[in-house]
């Protein structure tokens, strides 16, 4: 979101092309490293997939996917997840215009649906442990709670880093710095809903499919 | 509960003489510098001016310096392991047990892998990318040093495993289910996958850093094409490295799991996968060979270019030849293990696959042969190391190609043929270009050359001992003698084991010649000063500032026309003609920061706790951690001000900034 180019620190007339332009502006640079390190991260994500998609029939005996999956719970989870998507997207609106109660609010909301979701994911995970689908059951469940803990790890991050964010917008105010890690939050926070859309699919979708 | 978790007494191995010596070496030698420093007085200048530095030059330089410390560390376990096979034939077992030789060949790929080769290419890259840039620093300085610091932690953790316990017995590779719980129930294995998870954050930091500081901070007028071919080959490595080494971590994370919590990824039980852990290991595992020797072609470039006086033949197939190699590094993994047993299609895709990869690849090495010729070219050391790298690099790169061809595989796989033609690659391309990388930037780096006799003889002695130990090894890899052999029953092999041990110590007399250069030549640092800041008549930006270049790099940011910018102008500059005079503007540098050193600490002390299963310790570590970064992320001021007066004054008393 809002990665538009701050094109006021140079002058595009006087240089040739874009590339020969100079150093650019610092919120782009942040922007462009956080990026890449979101590529990075969505990377580490394919190998935990891959890893699930070859143990995905592992069962070694043990509950398949089909058996453990509740799709309700699933749904709900996603619908948590989307809609912080949406109330992050607020937030960025209110720190473009430099609102800072609208942003306390698009934080609190965008908080709220984050630990929804996570308790949603706990509780799910609690009640496959209590039938004995535990990771230490087959290898197909060991790549399951990895891949799905995973994610759900970076939202808990999510939801630590938001928290500070907020309290340094409190104590600091909109400084161009606490901007940059406001933008870069909530690309983080997009990468996790692809990572979940992706997840959804792979996971859910052809887990009760097969 | 125990309060230390598995760590006791037991741990130290005070029965095993060699372990014992070794270690109390290595701990007075590290007393020693600590004495010496604190005698000295040092450590405020040390902390001030090194350790919080954010400086991409003063963190280039470190990681050099450790990297050339682990090159001691790796060809001590190197010559150690030389020793044991020329003598442990037939009834004689040597001097290493089993279980030690096997610690020792770990400790060795993955010392000179993770801790020397790849801290000696970032090491350069970070000292020399800004600078041929034209900028002032990288993308995220603060950043560069939290990774510069866990990189050191990971280097710690795996010498510590030297004193306090064991370090793994699996190669460097650690294969499950060898490396599982269940057949390496030791810390050892622990010890490998915490040095190397940590360190690998700090890999993947810098990949980040240096892939945005390429792609966005570039001095004005320079273009893709206008870039230096270190900045590209220093770009498909970062690219590499963000792309590969979050596979690793995964990867690892998996086996770290199946050995912490009992889960099954690779195990026996379980319906675990165990050649899923040697494919996930190769999709990183080839890009990083590729990762290592790419910087080093940037650095052959440099300076075949630079000393043949001539622009790089084929600028841009060389820029297309690199980022050819770096797309396609990713489609050839699965060569590294034909003898799996995939069906003969796949095996034959990724043969051919290997094969096209030589291609760019030779495609470099004309372009190098023609930027020679019709060049008046000066045969100074970083030359040499060029021209050693050319043609042992070449036959490298050929035993590789009859490796792809996977029935001719199958009789290699694993054996000392295999590990001739690795050496032959990795030596001959990474070391030699570390090494030339070495003698050209160092005057740049300290403001004055290295001795060149010293680092003729030094450079003599690491071709021929290079060729006297690996040559061998080719032979006996075609006898059929396989890798990590502590003792063998063939008598014929004996010889030529000999051999590669007489060669292990020419390359010794090689680093001893080294060590001696540098030697010599901080004690005559004033016979070899250079004042001019441009001391091999340099092409690139990086030789138009001081050396040492100021923390600035560029009082004024250098405009760029064309490629070899600072060439051309200097051709084109009339003789003594007076500058114009240039306009000053205050400028604002990142501020020093102990970020990176104090999070790096609590690394160590999270690393080792979980190793040793020291659960609250681990826990401290990294609320350590977390604590060290907040405290950063909340401080007011991250840059200091330097006014124009203070660039300006810099620049009169070192006359040597070419206007650009």
């Amino acid at each position: 979101m809002n990665i538009a180019v701050a094109a006021d620190h140079f002058d595009a007339e006087s240089l040739p092309r874009a590339s020969e332009a100079g150093p650019a502006p610092k919120r782009v640079v942040v922007a462009y490293g956080f990026w890449i390190f979101l590529l990075s991260d969505i990377v580490m994500f394919s190998a935990l997939f891959a890893g699930y998609a070859v143990l995905m029939h592992a069962t070694a005996g043990g509950s398949t996917g089909a058996e453990l999956f509740n799709q309700v719970s699933v749904a709900m989870e996603t619908a948590c997840l989307l809609a912080s998507s949406y109330t992050c997207g607020l937030m960025s609106l209110a720190i473009n215009s430099q609102r800072r109660h609208a942003t306390y609010l698009g934080a609190v909301f965008t908080f709220a649906l984050g630990a929804a979701f996570l308790a949603l994911e706990i509780r799910e995970f609690a009640s496959m442990v209590a039938l004995g689908a535990t990771p230490e059951r087959s290898a197909f469940l060991s790549a399951f709670f990895t891949l799905v803990g995973c994610h759900g790890l970076h939202v808990g991050i999510g939801l630590l880093w938001l928290t500070i964010m907020m309290a340094q917008l409190a104590i600091q105010g909109f400084r161009p710095i606490v901007e940059r890690r406001l933008l870069c939050f909530s690309l983080f926070w997009h990468a996790l809903d692809i990572i979940w859309v992706g997840l959804f699919t792979v996971v859910y979708l052809m887990g009760v499919s097969s | 509960m125990n309060l230390l978790g598995k760590l006791d007494w037991s741990a130290i191995p005070f029965n095993q003489p060699i372990i014992m010596g070794a270690s109390g070496f290595m701990i007075l030698g590290v007393v020693f510098v600590l004495a010496l420093i604190t005698f000295k007085g040092y450590w405020p200048y040390l902390w001030r001016e090194w350790l919080t530095s954010v400086d991409h030059k003063r963190i280039g330089v470190m990681y050099c310096v450790l990297a050339l410390v682990m090159m001691l560390r790796g060809f001590a376990d190197a010559i150690m392991m030389r020793a044991q096979q020329a003598v442990a034939a037939g009834g004689a077992h040597g001097y290493l047990p089993p279980e030690h030789f096997d610690q020792i060949f770990s400790a060795h790929g993955t010392i000179m892998i993770f801790f020397m080769a790849m801290p000696f290419m970032i090491g350069l890259m970070n000292f020399a990318v800004p600078l041929q840039l034209g900028v002032r620093d990288v993308a995220f300085p603060t950043l560069n040093s939290v990774s510069l610091w866990l990189t050191a932690s990971g280097i710690l953790l795996v010498n510590i495993s030297l004193v306090v316990g064991e370090f793994a017995k699996t190669g460097w590779v650690a294969y499950p289910p060898l490396s599982e719980l269940q057949f390496s129930p030791g810390v050892g294995v622990d010890y490998y996958l915490w040095a190397l998870q940590i360190s690998g954050i700090g890999t993947l930091m810098t990949g980040i850093n240096f892939v945005a500081t390429i792609l966005k901070m570039r001095a004005p007028g320079m273009g893709y094409m206008r870039m230096p071919v270190f900045c590209w080959t220093a770009l498909a490595t970062n690219l590499l490295i963000v792309a590969a080494f979050p596979v690793l971590t995964a990867t690892f994370a998996m086996l770290l799991l199946d050995r912490y919590l009992g889960f099954h990824f690779f195990t026996l039980a379980g319906q675990g996968n165990q050649m899923m852990y040697v494919s996930l290991f190769w999709v990183w595992g080839h890009p990083e060979v590729y990762i290592l020797v790419l910087p080093a072609f940037g650095i052959f470039s440099e300076v075949i270019s630079t000393f043949s006086g001539k622009a790089l033949f084929g600028y841009r197939s060389m820029v297309a030849a690199t980022m050819a190699i770096c797309i396609l590094s990713f489609l050839v993994w699965l060569h590294h293990f034909f003898t799996m047993g995939a069906t003969a299609d796949v095996n034959g895709f990724f043969g051919v696959m290997t094969m096209i990869i030589a291609v760019p690849t030779g495609v470099k090495v004309f372009n190098w042969l023609f930027t020679m010729y019709g060049g008046r070219v000066r045969f100074t050391v970083p030359v040499l190391w060029s021209l050693g790298f050319m043609v042992t690099f070449v036959i490298g790169g050929m035993t590789g190609v009859l490796m792809a061809v996977p029935p001719a595989d199958f009789q290699v796989h694993n054996s000392l043929f295999l590990v001739a033609h690795f050496h032959n690659v990795i030596i001959g391309g990474v070391v030699f270009g570390a090494m030339a990388g070495y003698n050209y930037w160092f005057p740049k780096a300290f403001g004055f050359r290295l001795d060149e006799r010293w680092g003729r003889a030094s450079f003599w002695c690491w071709l021929i001992g290079f060729y006297i130990a690996f040559m061998p090894l080719y032979v006996l890899g075609l006898m059929g003698m396989t890798r990590r052999m502590q003792h063998y029953d063939n008598l014929s092999w004996q010889p030529w084991l000999v051999a590669a041990a007489v060669g292990a110590l020419v390359i010794l007399a090689g680093i001893v010649c080294q060590i001696v250069q540098l030697i010599v030549s901080i004690r005559t640092r004033e016979k070899h000063r250079d004042v001019t800041g441009d001391p091999w008549n340099g092409r690139t930006l990086e030789w138009s500032t001081a050396s040492p270049p100021p923390a600035w790099n560029f009082a004024v940011l250098p405009h760029v026309t064309e490629r070899d910018s600072y060439w051309s102008r200097k051709r084109s500059a009339k003789a003594n003609a007076p500058a114009t005079p240039r306009k000053y503007e205050p400028i604002e540098m990142p501020r020093n920061s102990p970020t990176g050193f104090i999070n790096a600490f609590f690394a160590v002390v999270t690393g080792f706790a979980l190793i040793w299963h020291i659960w609250w310790m681990a826990a401290l570590g990294v609320f350590g951690a977390l604590v060290t970064i907040l405290f950063f992320t909340f401080r007011q001021q991250e840059e200091v001000e330097i006014s124009a007066e203070q660039l300006a004054q810099f620049d009169r008393a070192h006359h040597t900034e070419v206007a650009i």
